[in-house]
């Protein structure tokens, strides 16, 4: 137990530390005025001019319209693999819905996989689609919240900055120094970084098995710095090849909180106020502690009707105890605990263990951080997210001091509000409304393993998984159907674009306006009780859309598993 | 903060109160409710509950029993009702005064200058001023046409006075009942509509058409006729309906969630329709959404009040957000009268000489200025004051005129006034002033004093010296508005040294010293270019630029017509102190909307565990562990939420009408307030409230 405190606050404490380094290298990419030459060439060969400054308008046109043309990219490349060289597997193309679902799904930096990686996707493949959309959607997701940060320190000014250059910059200068480092750490762990498709062995039975392998290390690592997810494997982090020790499963957890902890240290230095960094990294740690504490006490906790038949869930010195069910056992509780929690907070949705074999409140956290969406949260994007409560808490309470809201000497006015429950409500209704449109569309029941309230959470965890582009199951679920590819692909595009868009009209309104000078007549956003607040406005509008369906769904599962009811 | 005494009006006064009910009920109108989306889904809600309870009364196989239909329809018509009643309360108080007002703009006769008649036909005789006017309905009157008014009538409308002084009588619009004195030229040329002059007579050139007069934007104001919405209520507004919208899909999802979850667990009922329009109406926003446009109003009454008024809501929620103050020194930070402190003799002229003639020109000089000349006169100099009536004297008045007052003793004119009015007064005896005494003049002036000259007919006898009185306690003031992040700036027309003397006497931030037009518009513009607020009061047409700039522009009511159109609010106590008042109420209102904001969404919480247990009870039975209050039974539940949240509107309209309350504090200390008392009361409060409703429920036999 003790032990397990320790290690959680170990990782903690250097991930902080890293984000700090991270951050402060990223306050300086997004706003060093200088060019790198390799940089220039590219701008050069790509015909656009890197000292043009865009509108809010323009930067999300120009956003839309690369990722749509990188997703079409995708899409033809996944439909005609068949007819690419360079598979000796000779691994089928993926059919039209399901297609549209991958490219969606990696586009939108959601990594929602309806297919198992080994078996659908050609080493090209796995490079070209996946590998390239992982680090351009992760890259795209960056520099919008870079130009949602200019858009907070600027005053009176027009522009957010430069799309492509952004783009440009997080890709050379973060994401692919970032991936070679961790690739080379991942290949010295044991994860194969090759361009063969197989190894065959000869077991000890004396028979040959043809072990599945490939460019294994690059994927792994943009999987997780760029808060990913998608898998090399169907089995994903829990895969030996993916994951095979548990320093490797450090490093994942690492990777996947790096950036988005970071953020926090970019808007300090980037609007000048360090504090305000500090706050917003203790709003994000403590919701993260406290999901943390549920699934880890759930788990270690066990499950009470295994307990009546007689089986073993105290921990020895043969294994770690608790709630094994769908772990693997080289990382036991704590690793295991601590994995689910950040691979949901910061919406990666890689595992390293089967979510749906959670004990009922364990399985409750990841909904709730994807419903929440703003515990860390994916790369930029999660900033974003907690930006958009913050401006909503500023609101909220806000005017109890006897002034309009203002955040950041910026007054938050009608088209800021406008726009900030506009990225609210998509949110909400991508997750709800699709989840009732499957529940009344009758052929949803074969997709379902389980029944009862387990079966609605399936069901619930594949459109929150989607809309807040986390990418993780409930294992068990079948969702490759013509239905789900292509409803769970819509709602990965809404999540994605349509509170992101939003989003950087705020910072363009934001942009222009004046700044207030702080005093003491000013509400104070950079301290404790700010950080409270925003904690509880995001739990409570967080927790009042979404309790009635957790309480179909892990809810009441927890209260009749407690009376002896399984599913 | 406030040092104004203000008239409170009873909360409910039984005559409005009456009003607001039958309002309350014509306010359902469909039409009318739209514009407040959160309260026009509840009543679309009620309208949709009462469907369903005819449908299970007739059928006898509803959604619910009939009567759990009827009940929670009647809560949810009552919740609507509430909200309409709070604003037509609130309106209902403002409309009284407008009714006041209304009298004060009875159509008069005006005597109208004919067309091609000239100005000066009015100063002949009374054959040739009959040839001149016309008469005509004042309500004909337009702008630019020129109207004579004669003692005992009423001013038919708003205007400049062109011709003449006149004392006026206000009291229809100031509530003050001393006359006030109107001029042409100057900075008290203006009139305002329905004040009655007194003596004398005035001609006045219209600068309003009917319909427009200050009387008219004066009654609309109060009356709420024309009230907009302001720009932080239209933010607010986004905000409720946006999650109005969310919880409506929370309760439209859980129709099919529930019919899953029977589907998957093979047991139980869907959810209610009746339950679900509860359940709806319970988490959205109704408390501030209800109360929401009563604050507004309340606001703004409490302006009226204070004797402000502002032309509208957006100026008072800007009160709220200003942290630079301009100030005028006189009248704010110093008494507007000042103090004799010391006598300068001319040359060839004894102290004790000058302090008798002072003192003999001040003995009727009731004003605190010319009390202070007798009594510097008699401390500092032993002039013992004679009775006046024991003088053979005549006693000459300050007019605005001759600028000078004085005594005629026998031979002897003394006087004593301006610099200027004394040199016109001593050439008319062929005197002059002494390039001595002009110095003497110049290095008062220079000291922040103001010089009076002392002449005794062509002679000229010295300088009497008064002094700005810093207002007692103002400094404490002006370090509390500090303390709360409002910077304060001292305008005046003094030199800098002397500005600086008193700012640093009065504990002003800064100070702007000889002030021009300009120079104040360009301090207004610096401040905003930083990002201020600024608020000002003003009364001159040199004022008028700045007070224009300023984002609070408080014009004194005695001001000139210009300066009250350039400004967004007027004072008719003319009292610029009256600004740190107009911050204070501005704070208020803000105040008071976030704290029921908070309020509103905080409460949602209790009403969740009251009422999802309820739903579900029936396909999930386990779900009964999260009613935590312990409710009597499913149905009881939903009730007691929905009367809770129906009750909860009234027990609030007083807090919305008086506005929370303000005590001078910084942002954090505020904050950390209300937050403990309407964001933690806000979650705790209904969880024994709606057990108390279930207890009444059960205790009644209803559950």
């Amino acid at each position: 137990m003790i032990a397990d405190a320790l290690q959680f606050f170990l990782i903690l404490a250097l991930a902080t530390g890293l984000a700090a380094l991270v951050g402060k290298a990223m306050a300086h990419l997004f706003t060093s005025p200088a060019h790198l030459a390799l940089e220039r060439l590219t701008y050069r060969v790509l015909g656009v001019a890197p000292d043009e400054e865009m509108s809010w308008r323009r930067y999300g046109v120009l956003l839309l319209l690369s990722n749509a043309a990188m997703m079409t990219l995708g899409y033809l490349l996944l439909r005609l693999q068949e007819h690419l060289p360079g598979d000796p597997l000779a691994r089928a193309s993926q059919p039209p819905d399901q297609a549209f679902n991958t490219a969606a799904s990696f586009i939108t930096n959601t990594n929602w996989q309806s297919y198992s990686g080994e078996a659908s996707l050609s080493n090209v493949s796995q490079m070209v689609v996946i590998t390239f959309l992982m680090t351009v959607s992760a890259a795209t997701g960056i520099a919008a919240a870079g130009a949602f940060l200019r858009g907070l320190s600027r005053k009176s000014a027009a522009a957010l900055g430069n799309y492509w250059v952004d783009l440009t910059r997080v890709t050379y200068r973060l994401l692919l120094p970032l991936c070679f480092v961790v690739a080379l750490l991942l290949v010295w762990q044991g994860v194969p970084q090759t361009l063969s498709a197989e190894a065959v062995v000869t077991t000890l039975e004396g028979q040959a098995q043809h072990l599945v392998v490939g460019p294994v290390a690059s994927l792994e690592a943009i999987k997780h710095i760029g808060t990913n997810g998608g898998g090399f494997y169907g089995m994903n982090s829990a895969h030996p090849f993916e994951n095979p020790t548990p320093l490797t499963n450090t490093l994942h957890i690492l990777g996947m909180l790096l950036i988005p902890a970071a953020f926090t240290f970019t808007l300090g230095a980037m609007v000048l106020r360090r504090r305000q960094g500090w706050a917003f990294l203790g709003a994000f740690t403590v919701m993260f502690l406290g999901f943390l504490a549920v699934v880890y006490t759930a788990e270690r906790g066990g499950n009470p009707l295994l307990a009546q038949h007689g089986v073993d869930q105290l921990g020895s010195e043969l294994h770690a105890g608790g709630n094994l069910e769908g772990k693997e056992l080289r990382f036991g509780i704590a690793q295991t605990s601590l994995f689910v929690t950040v691979t949901t907070a910061a919406t990666t949705g890689s595992v390293d263990s089967m979510h749906s074999s959670l004990t009922p409140l364990g399985g409750l956290v990841p909904l709730a951080q994807m419903m929440l969406n703003s515990v860390f949260g994916g790369d930029g994007v999660g900033l974003i997210n907690l930006l958009t409560y913050a401006l909503l808490t500023v609101f909220l309470v806000g005017m109890m001091i006897g002034r309009t809201p203002e955040f950041l000497g910026k007054k938050i006015e009608a088209r800021e509000m406008k726009l900030v429950m506009l990225a609210v409500l998509v949110h909400a209704f991508s997750i709800l409304g699709f989840t009732a449109l499957a529940c009344v569309v009758p052929s949803t029941v074969a997709s379902l393993s389980n029944g009862g309230p387990h079966a609605f959470s399936e069901v619930l965890y594949a459109y929150t998984s989607g809309t807040a582009n986390n990418g993780s199951a409930f294992a068990g679920f079948n969702a490759n159907t013509p239905f789900f590819n292509t409803t769970i692909g819509l709602a990965m595009l809404v999540g994605r674009y349509l509170t992101l868009l939003p989003m950087l009209a705020v910072a363009g309104a934001l942009a222009a306006k004046r700044v207030v000078p702080q005093g003491p007549g000013t509400m104070a956003t950079d301290g404790p009780l700010f950080t409270a607040l925003l904690v509880f406005v995001v739990l409570v509008v967080g927790g009042l859309t979404f309790l009635p369906a957790l309480a179909l769904g892990p809810i009441v599962e927890h209260l009749l598993m407690g009376a002896g009811a399984s599913f | 903060m406030s040092e104004i005494a203000r008239t409170h009006q009873p909360l409910f006064q039984a005559g409005v109160v009456r009003t607001a009910l039958l309002d309350a009920v014509r306010k359902l109108s469909p039409r009318r409710m739209i514009r407040y989306p959160v309260m026009f889904v509840v009543e679309v809600g009620s309208a949709f509950t009462t469907l369903l309870f005819i449908h299970a009364a007739l059928t006898g196989n509803g959604d619910a029993s009939a009567w759990f239909i009827l009940a929670i329809s009647a809560w949810l018509w009552f919740t609507v009702l509430f909200a309409n009643f709070a604003e037509a309360l609130a309106e209902g108080r403002g409309k009284a005064q407008a009714d006041a007002l209304r009298q004060a703009r009875q159509d008069v006769l005006a005597q109208r200058l004919r067309r091609g008649a000239a100005l000066s036909w009015l100063q002949a005789d009374a054959a040739q001023r009959e040839e001149a006017l016309e008469t005509v309905a004042s309500s004909l009157l337009h702008v630019g046409d020129v109207v004579y008014v004669a003692a005992g009538a009423l001013i038919p409308g708003d205007g400049e006075v062109v011709e003449g002084v006149a004392s006026v009588d206000e009291s229809a619009i100031t509530g003050e009942s001393a006359p006030v004195i109107r001029e042409s030229g100057g900075d008290r040329s203006a009139v305002t509509g329905g004040t009655r002059v007194l003596s004398d007579w005035l001609v006045v050139r219209i600068t309003a058409n009917p319909g427009e007069t200050f009387l008219d934007r004066m009654i609309a104001m109060v009356g709420g006729a024309k009230r907009q919405k302001t720009p932080n209520e239209i933010a607010l507004d986004i905000l409720l309906a946006a999650l109005t919208l969310i919880f409506l899909l929370v309760t439209v999802t859980l129709l099919p969630f529930s019919l899953f979850a029977i589907e998957v667990s093979g047991q139980g009922a869907p959810a209610s329709l009746t339950v679900l329009v509860a359940l709806l109406v319970c988490l959205i926003p109704t408390t501030i959404g209800g109360l929401l446009s009563a604050i507004g109003i309340a606001g703004m009454d409490r302006m009226i009040q204070a004797n402000v008024i502002a032309t509208s809501g957006r100026a008072v929620e800007a009160a709220g957000d200003v942290d630079v103050m301009l100030l005028d020194k006189t009248g704010t930070i110093t008494l507007g009268n000042r103090q004799a402190t010391g006598l300068l003799p001319a040359p060839g002229v004894t102290a004790r000489e000058l302090a008798e003639a002072a003192q003999l020109a001040s003995l009727t000089d009731e004003t605190p200025e010319g009390r202070s000349i007798v009594l510097l006169a008699q401390q500092k100099f032993e002039v013992e004051p004679p009775r006046a009536g024991a003088l053979d004297a005549r006693f000459v008045p300050f007019t605005a005129q001759t600028r000078m007052s004085g005594v005629d003793q026998g031979a002897r004119r003394i006087r004593k006034g301006a610099t200027d009015a004394i040199a016109r007064f001593v050439e008319e005896g062929a005197g002059r002033i002494p390039a001595e005494v002009l110095a003497l003049v110049e290095s008062t002036a220079r000291q922040g004093s103001t010089p009076l000259v002392v002449a005794d007919g062509a002679r000229v006898l010295g300088v009497i010296q008064l002094k700005d009185i810093v207002k007692s306690g103002i400094k404490e003031r002006f370090a509390e508005l500090r303390r709360i992040g409002i910077k304060t700036v001292m305008i005046t027309g003094d030199n800098p040294l002397t500005a600086a003397a008193i700012a640093a006497e009065a504990g002003v931030d800064d100070f702007l010293a000889e002030a021009t037009p300009e120079a104040k518009l360009a301090m207004v513009r610096s401040y905003q270019q930083e990002g201020h607020l600024v608020a000002m009061t003003g009364d001159g047409t040199n004022d008028a630029p700045a007070l224009a700039q300023a984002d609070v522009a408080v014009a004194m009511n005695t001001g000139t017509q210009a300066a009250k159109e350039a400004g967004n609010m007027v004072d008719l106590d003319s009292n610029p102190t009256k600004l740190l008042s107009i911050v204070e109420i501005g704070k208020q209102m803000l105040m008071t909307r976030g704290a029921l904001t908070t309020f509103s969404v905080a409460n949602d919480l209790a009403k969740y565990f009251a009422i999802i247990p309820a739903v579900f009870v029936s396909t999930y039975p386990g779900l009964e562990a999260l009613d935590v209050m312990r409710l009597a039974s499913p149905r009881s539940a939903v009730l007691s939420a929905v009367i809770f949240n129906a009750l909860i509107i009234v027990a609030l309209i007083p807090l919305a009408l008086r506005g929370v309350r303000y005590r001078p504090a910084p942002a954090a200390a505020l904050l950390r307030r209300n937050v403990l008392l309407y964001g933690v009361g806000g979650v705790l409060l209904p969880f024994p409230c709606i057990k108390l409703i279930d207890l009444a429920l059960s205790a009644a036999g209803v559950s």
